[in-house]
């Protein structure tokens, strides 16, 4: 552990102001409480809301597990694991079961959450209603007033221009009946994951300083229309080509060699567990 | 009283001041004021103790020369701009009983989407530019609490067609539309959720006199057909003559005259409404 700097790397009264914006966010479901985003040793966009999350929430116990786009070694959850082990000598992990923190860009993981964890999700365009109306100002009204035409129209236009709704991520779910929320760029396969989560999941906006959450067994409603209703990513007969998994999130690859087409686990580490499972079975 | 007698909209000593007042324009002594400036402390008082009833199925006109406060009356009425004091009821929200203008941010919401519909004179403020047009539409229908895609879309088809848009051209952006289509997208999408009380300030400025002709006889035909009532902001004569039953005449922020449209027209009292029916006839 590098003791050059404070614990977790902010000093404390930094942590203690983003814990307070935590609380809060967490106070009133999906509202986006501003706060002071604070100079990382990353670029923002890069993670930096989830990344001061994560600082202000770790503790001594807590086992923290970096997810980019589901897999655990890509260079960008490598070096945020590196900078908060090397500033809070931290257990880092891979198992989903295993963690107490994850922090995650753009999936939440397969394997179902519990009470005792906490998501962390990265966020870069945290106003679900931003294409729709350009002015924060404006905005801030339309959720005070919960005048959310504006998230509507938008899908009503995708309808209109492609026949159906395209949101690839970040489809705006109903918080709770009262907030209108960019979920983070999950995929919409992801989104029921949401709803009535037992886990806490914490939203962080660095570039646009904007804390969110979502507290366990909250309500996430994916918007969408009685002739046109929500639906996620379809795999349906297709099946992970290493583990064998149906059901999950699949990246579809194409071996370039032979022009085949094959899927694969998006979450690495699920794939991983899979595998080691059947392996042991395999043993015995 | 019969029923037909309660006024649908009823505004009672509306008054909209840009600026803070001083002691030398509070007593609002016409002869302290240039117009209706305060040269002293620069308060504009842009509407002054207006009040009017709007009867079920009626069309109100507001004839007055740019600047009297015929666009702000507007704004007010549709809560796009906050009045400085005074009431207004419409019958079917509450029984008529609550001061709209003191009602949460939220319910004058719910009211100009439930019950009200507004044209205004600049197409850009009254739609989404970049949106496509049956968009447009839909956001009227959505805010009115509508979740259903093929009824929305047939319902801003059929209004589209009613104001002369083509069909083909429904999910183009109005940005890409003339003035006059712009104008006439607006139409649709104020009636779009048929609305009770319909605002339309100068609808017609800038259209081609046909267009004109068309627009004026949609808004006739839609209002004898949904019994809407109209408040009818223009400085065209003519076109208060042809769709007002009423007419008020506004001048430096106040109502100066107001009657029966011909009555108006043919007798004017104020030697404003005089010069303003001579200057045209």
């Amino acid at each position: 552990m590098n003791n050059a700097y404070n614990f977790a790397f902010f000093d404390e009264g930094s942590k203690r102001e983003i814990r307070r914006a935590t609380l809060k966010a967490i106070a009133i479901p999906g509202y986006q409480v501003p706060f002071a985003s604070r100079e990382m040793p990353i670029g923002r966009g890069w993670g930096t809301g989830g990344l001061q999350l994560t600082l202000s929430l770790i503790g001594k116990e807590d086992v923290l597990k970096v997810i980019d786009q589901g897999s655990d070694e890509s260079v960008n959850a490598v070096s945020i694991k590196k900078l908060v082990k090397d500033t809070t000598g931290v257990q880092i992990t891979d198992h989903t079961s295993q963690a107490t923190i994850i922090q995650s860009r753009h999936r939440i993981p397969e394997v179902p959450l519990r009470t005792d964890q906490i998501l962390v999700l990265q966020v870069p365009l945290p106003e679900p209603l931003r294409y729709f109306e350009p002015s924060e100002h404006e905005t801030k009204k339309l959720h005070a007033e919960k005048e959310y035409s504006g998230a509507w129209l938008m899908l009503f236009e995708q309808i209109m221009k492609y026949g159906s709704m395209t949101t690839g991520a970040d489809h705006p779910v109903m918080v709770h009946g009262r907030y209108v929320m960019a979920p983070s760029p999950i995929p919409r396969f992801d989104n029921p994951k949401m709803d009535e989560n037992e886990a806490l999941i914490l939203l962080g906006a660095g570039r646009e300083k904007k804390i969110y959450a979502v507290p366990p067994y909250t309500r996430i409603v994916s918007l969408d229309f009685e002739d046109y209703p929500f639906e996620g990513e379809s795999f349906h007969g297709k099946c992970c080509r290493l583990c064998g998994s149906e059901g999950v999130f699949l990246d579809e690859l194409i071996d370039e060699a032979t022009g085949e087409t094959f899927y694969q686990c998006n979450d690495t580490s699920y794939c991983c567990e899979i595998l080691n499972e059947a392996e042991k079975a395999g043993v015995n | 009283m019969t029923e037909f007698e309660v006024p649908v909209l009823s505004i009672k000593n509306l008054n909209k001041q840009f600026g803070p007042g001083c002691d030398h324009c509070t007593n609002l002594e016409p002869l302290t004021l240039i117009k209706n400036y305060c040269s002293v402390c620069g308060t504009v008082y842009a509407c002054r103790d207006v009040s009017f009833d709007v009867y079920p199925g009626e069309v109100l006109g507001i004839v007055g020369e740019s600047g009297s406060g015929k666009s702000t009356l507007m704004q007010c009425l549709y809560f796009d701009q906050e009045t400085t004091s005074g009431e207004a009821y419409i019958s079917s929200y509450q029984n008529g009983m609550k001061n709209l203008f003191e009602e949460s941010s939220q319910q004058k919401r719910y009211i100009r989407n439930h019950l009200m519909g507004k044209v205004y004179q600049n197409p850009l403020l009254g739609l989404k530019i970049d949106f496509s047009s049956i968009g447009n539409i839909a956001e009227k229908l959505i805010a009115a609490g509508s979740r259903n895609v093929e009824r929305m879309e047939d319902r801003g088809s059929q209004l589209l067609s009613k104001v002369n848009i083509p069909v083909h051209r429904r999910k183009e952006a109005p940005k890409n539309f003339s003035g006059g289509m712009q104008q006439r997208v607006q139409i649709a999408k104020a009636l779009s959720n048929q609305p009770q009380i319909l605002l339309l300030d100068e609808v017609t400025t800038g259209l081609d006199l046909s267009v004109q002709a068309s627009v004026l006889d949609l808004i006739k035909s839609l209002q004898r057909e949904m019994n809407i009532s109209i408040v009818l902001v223009s400085h065209d004569l003519g076109v208060i003559r042809m769709l007002a039953d009423r007419t008020l005449v506004m001048l430096e922020g106040q109502v100066i005259e107001q009657g029966l449209t011909d009555q108006i027209l043919e007798d004017p009292q104020a030697p404003f409404t005089q010069s303003l029916v001579h200057s045209l006839l």
